[in-house]
């Protein structure tokens, strides 16, 4: 077992471009659930929406990155306003139904033979739609140390990623510490309550539905960029119901959770993989148990198995206080 | 001085008859009905709420009275009806803007939000914050100052509430008694022309119970009109100017506290519900 | 070796770049199954592969409708699909789409192709098609309603959305492919041993071993209904572990022919597992409605606080919900798995018709389950008639949608305050 290796491969990971993009999707999730009491089970539809906004407009069209990019906010803009108008004046369980099903019919025609010709089917977009960015590399020799490891272009994304999450993580703070985050709170403990204050509660939602929607389609351009690929069936529930791990593993209703949680948990997700997969390789775990096309699926399970347990015994996460329990609420 | 005889003026000229009408009514109500399945639960002719004073909506269990706030501050719609609070019509409109008209309500399940502080329910009762705009909560600088302004009003309505050390606990942390309190504190802080009391005795000690009498008294003395559902009969005979009382979704009887005690219809809609039990005895 | 394909497309955005590194001394070739409008394995259908440097190719799909060619190089290959050898009833839902192209970029994929067929567009008349899509539409309603009717009761009297329930019809899927495939009983045998272990495992066991303990602990429902997307993942996973990722056919009963009834063609095996399924309807709304047992289930469903104080032992209620429950939805897995094959995504890919339909018919209304099960299932075969086959399912999902929004507490739910 080389040891350096997989510490290499696991710092790595912990700090590298899809702990960014988890940090992004949760970090939307958060302001959705963690601080309005929205269950959104669609984040992975944000995340298609700004990745596939990225690369179609550039790739077929040979607009601009940035003007892209802005495309790619003002989509999911629309999005959410396509989703909350009908949505958000009913129950918690109806939303998560209905998120999830727009969510899955962004990604059913995203990968449909029918708009193939725009959107790439089955088999995505890959083309080097990330060129403009990736120009204003200063780091292309990348960073080569034996515990950390990137190659230009991601160590590129890394430190451009590492800042947005910054930026808006701090934003974040600003506002759910203001009027306007306490509008929020109060509204995650009781509609009616606020409603009788005069608070327009529905307009309060669809704002925080908004703003955690573009953020996480910011995952979808890191996503998009990082790989300078887009493939559908990468946008499917999975997607968003790990982002929930990793607000959950932080502890939902924290601001800076979210970061938190998705370097956590793309450390265990990495370290365990490459344990199995030395284990497998090095004999230690017999072929007849687990052969080496399957740790990709091990890992799936623990990471499912991860979050039964994660909700069973410490649904407040690493940071959440008990008493502030955001999940154990009103049934 | 006048207004604070009004409540009680009022009462002296006034017909005590089911939709009687009132010298200068700051809410009516006309034809209001509403049905669940095959059940009325709603059926009110015409009523009307004096400016000032205090009101009190009784009745047996089911009589319709929540039902019949919902209906009046916009949680729910009637089958049929309109009414109006200061001439204005609120057919149809939501609550968060009944509340902003004026008209604000508390709720039989106290509705004390409790993940948030003493103070941050009560913050989260003023009107008009700029901070609360998505936009400008970003910049702090703007809302700042105002929010200090607030903080100074609500904690003059905590002491008086004697709620004041309370300030930084969770609304979690009170007892059911003073998270009624809450309520109403956090209510005034909308700085409402009426309020809509559902149940504030419920659940609530003795010794707690004076003091809020006391509060709604001086609500009225305030100028406010105040409008209550209450099982508790002392009370109701105690500080209320006009009793209004519902049975089965209708009024059957209006009047002063005195005149309604005494009405056959009354006892007759409780002793239906409450067989051998004493009026004037606690709860429901 | 789909298998790869399959864990590739699934984690390849959410894995570093560790997999390619193998993949270089992997076969590079090109492959795909094809399948007709209801899923079912066409065999026999000739494919022209075209590619750089002459490369040419002639193959047919094998009796489970599966084709593959290895391929020398990179560059651009095209894959015409012989529309004559199509059944009858089956033909290209866009007929541009009889050659399909890809790009290979580099050595050690393997790519994937989709043709898009479905029933016949020139060969069967507009009635026709729609005669056979509602009996397809009506078949899917029935296998949405067995898994939608124990999903209602459960959420019903536990409160629980159980996000697992999808993988219920493909534990008992598995089941019924391995009692048939793997130790050889006929499936007549191989079924029913399913159903009995998918009410016994996924209904007794899962609600004794995981859910009781957590109502006990007075887990919130929403902290539960995470819970159950946890062991939604953890399941799958691990079935594509046991199973791998390809979808299994039961070799009896594989190629069966169709008959003939009237405008419609459906298979004997399909009538039988139909009929049975309605079996399976009547029986568990006549023990809702005329057993103790049941009657309690509503009861608790109603008011469990109600029921409890009227002697009714909700636990015991709970449990026997949750075996019929499961049942119900095991013998969906069952019919599935016998007409078109099992793979782990079968849970996945059911379980949002299947909140699609409980959700429309009004959560929590047994009845409401049925109505929408069955409207569901029309609608997505049905709207195949004026939009391609493989978006079928947006079709449902934004019908629901716009019903939600119309009418929020569904088709027969009580008129609640919703939102």
């Amino acid at each position: 077992m080389d040891i350096l290796f997989i510490i290499q491969q696991t710092l790595s990971a912990t700090l590298g471009v899809n702990a960014i993009i988890f940090a992004l999707a949760a970090i939307g999730l958060n302001m959705h659930f963690g601080y309005t009491g929205l269950l959104n089970f669609g984040q992975a539809g944000f995340l298609a929406i700004g990745a596939y906004s990225v690369a179609v407009p550039v790739i077929s069209f040979g607009i601009s990155l940035w003007i892209a990019l802005l495309i790619g906010i003002v989509n999911s803009i629309l999005f959410a306003l396509l989703l909350g108008v009908p949505t958000l004046r009913l129950r918690a369980d109806y939303l998560a139904i209905v998120t999830i099903a727009a969510a899955e019919i962004v990604r059913q025609i995203a990968r449909s033979a029918t708009f193939n010709e725009s959107l790439g089917g089955s088999d995505g977009i890959t083309g080097k739609f990330g060129k403009e960015f990736f120009d204003l590399n200063p780091f292309k020799e990348g960073l080569i140390t034996p515990i950390l490891r990137f190659n230009g272009n991601d160590l590129w994304v890394v430190i451009t990623g590492w800042i947005l999450v910054a930026i808006i993580t701090f934003i974040m703070w600003v506002m759910v510490n203001s009027p306007w985050g306490r509008v929020m709170r109060a509204i995650r403990e009781d509609e009616d309550a606020v409603r009788s204050l005069g608070k327009n509660v529905y307009l309060y939602k669809m704002q925080s539905l908004i703003i955690g929607g573009v953020i996480g389609s910011m995952g979808g351009f890191v996503y998009a960029l990082s790989r300078q690929s887009v493939q559908p069936d990468n946008y499917g529930t999975a997607l968003t119901f790990f982002a929930y791990t990793v607000l959950i593993l932080g502890g939902a209703a924290r601001v800076f959770a979210p970061i938190v949680g998705a370097m956590i948990f793309w450390f265990l997700i990495v370290f365990i993989e490459q344990i199995l997969r030395a284990g497998v390789n090095s004999n230690l775990i017999p072929d007849w148990l687990i052969g080496v096309n399957q740790v990709g699926q091990i890992r799936f399970m623990l990471m499912g198995l991860g979050l039964m347990l994660l909700m069973i015994f410490r649904p407040q996460g690493i940071f959440g206080d008990k008493k502030e329990l955001a999940l154990d609420a009103k049934a | 001085m006048q207004k604070r005889n009004s409540g009680a003026d009022f009462a002296l000229t006034t017909s005590q008859t089911p939709g009687s009408s009132k010298p200068d009514p700051i809410l009516i109500a006309d034809k209001i009905t509403r049905q669940f399945g095959g059940l009325t639960a709603v059926n009110v002719n015409h009523v009307e709420i004096q400016r000032g004073s205090i009101t009190a909506l009784i009745g047996p269990n089911g009589a319709g009275k929540t039902t019949f706030f919902n209906l009046l501050t916009g949680y729910d719609s009637p089958n049929s009806g309109t009414w109006s609070f200061n001439g204005k019509a609120l057919n149809g409109i939501p609550p968060h803007k009944v509340a902003r008209l004026g008209m604000v309500r508390t709720f039989q399940l106290t509705k004390a939000l409790y993940r948030l502080t003493v103070m941050e329910n009560m913050l989260l009762g003023a009107r008009g914050q700029k901070g609360e705009s998505v936009l400008l909560s970003v910049f702090p600088w703007i809302w700042r100052a105002q929010e200090a302004q607030i903080q100074i009003k609500a904690t003059s309505i905590l002491k008086k509430f004697k709620l004041i050390e309370k300030q930084d606990d969770f609304a979690a942390a009170l007892s059911g008694g003073q998270r009624k309190l809450l309520e109403m504190a956090r209510a005034l802080m909308v700085e409402p022309e009426m309020v809509m009391l559902d149940e504030p005795m419920a659940g609530v000690n003795p010794a707690l119970k004076q003091s809020l009498l006391e509060h709604i008294k001086d609500l009225r003395s305030e100028g406010k009109t105040v409008l209550f559902v209450e099982h508790d009969m002392d009370m109701v005979h105690e500080i209320s100017d006009w009793v209004i009382v519902m049975a089965q979704g209708e009024i059957i009887a209006e009047g002063t506290p005195a005149s309604v005690m005494g009405n056959s219809q009354v006892i007759e809609a409780y002793l239906g519900a409450h067989h051998d039990t004493d009026l004037s005895s606690e709860g429901a | 070796m789909l298998s790869l394909i399959t864990i590739l497309s699934a984690a390849a955005g959410i894995s570093l770049a560790a997999e390619p590194a193998h993949a270089a001394d992997a076969p590079t070739k090109l492959y795909g199954v094809v399948t007709g409008s209801n899923e079912q394995p066409l065999a026999g259908v000739g494919l022209s592969i075209q590619g750089p440097d002459g490369f040419s190719a002639e193959i047919k799909t094998d009796s489970l409708g599966a084709w593959e060619v290895l391929i020398p190089t990179k560059g651009t290959y095209s894959a015409t699909i012989n529309e004559g050898d199509l059944p009858s009833g089956q033909a290209l839902t866009d007929p541009t789409k009889g050659t399909v192209k890809a790009n290979v970029f580099m050595l050690g994929v393997e790519l994937r192709l989709l043709f898009p067929v479905g029933p016949g567009v020139e060969k069967a008349t507009m009635l026709e098609r729609s005669a056979q899509l509602t009996v397809d539409g009506l078949i899917l309603g029935l296998i949405i309603a067995l898994a939608a009717l124990g999903l209602n009761l459960i959420f019903g009297t536990t409160g629980l959305t159980n996000f697992a329930h999808g993988e219920i019809l493909t534990f008992a899927g598995l089941l019924t492919y391995y009692f048939s495939a793997i130790a050889k009983l006929p499936v007549l045998l191989a079924a029913p041993i399913a159903v009995l272990l998918s009410a016994f495992i996924s209904g007794f066991l899962q609600d004794r071993y995981l859910w009781k303990p957590l109502r006990k602990r007075g887990t919130g429902l929403i902290a539960m209904l995470v819970v159950s997307i946890g062991f939604a993942i953890f399941l799958r996973y691990f079935f594509l572990f046991l199973f791998g990722g390809d979808t299994r056919q039961l070799p009896q009963y594989a190629g069966q022919a169709g008959l003939e009834l009237g405008l419609v063609n459906i298979t004997p095996k399909s009538i039988l597992t139909t009929v049975i399924g309605i079996g399976f309807i009547v029986f568990a709304t006549l023990w809702l409605l005329r057993t103790r047992m049941g009657k309690a289930s509503r009861a608790v469903a109603d008011n469990p606080a109600l029921a409890s104080a009227s002697g009714i032992d909700v636990q015991k209620v709970i449990r026997a919900v949750w075996i019929l429950g499961a049942a119900l939805a095991g013998y969906a897995g069952v019919i599935v798995t016998v007409n078109q094959g099992v793979s782990f995504l079968m849970g996945q890919d059911m379980l949002l018709l299947i909140f699609a339909a409980v959700t429309l018919g009004g959560l929590g209304t047994a009845n409401g389950a049925l109505v929408g099960s069955l409207i569901i299932g029309l609608f997505v075969q049905l709207s195949t008639l004026f939009i391609p086959t493989e978006l079928k399912y947006v079709g449902a999902l934004i019908v629901l949608i716009l019903i939600l929004i119309v009418r929020p507490q569904g088709i027969l739910g009580r008129k609640e305050r919703i939102g």
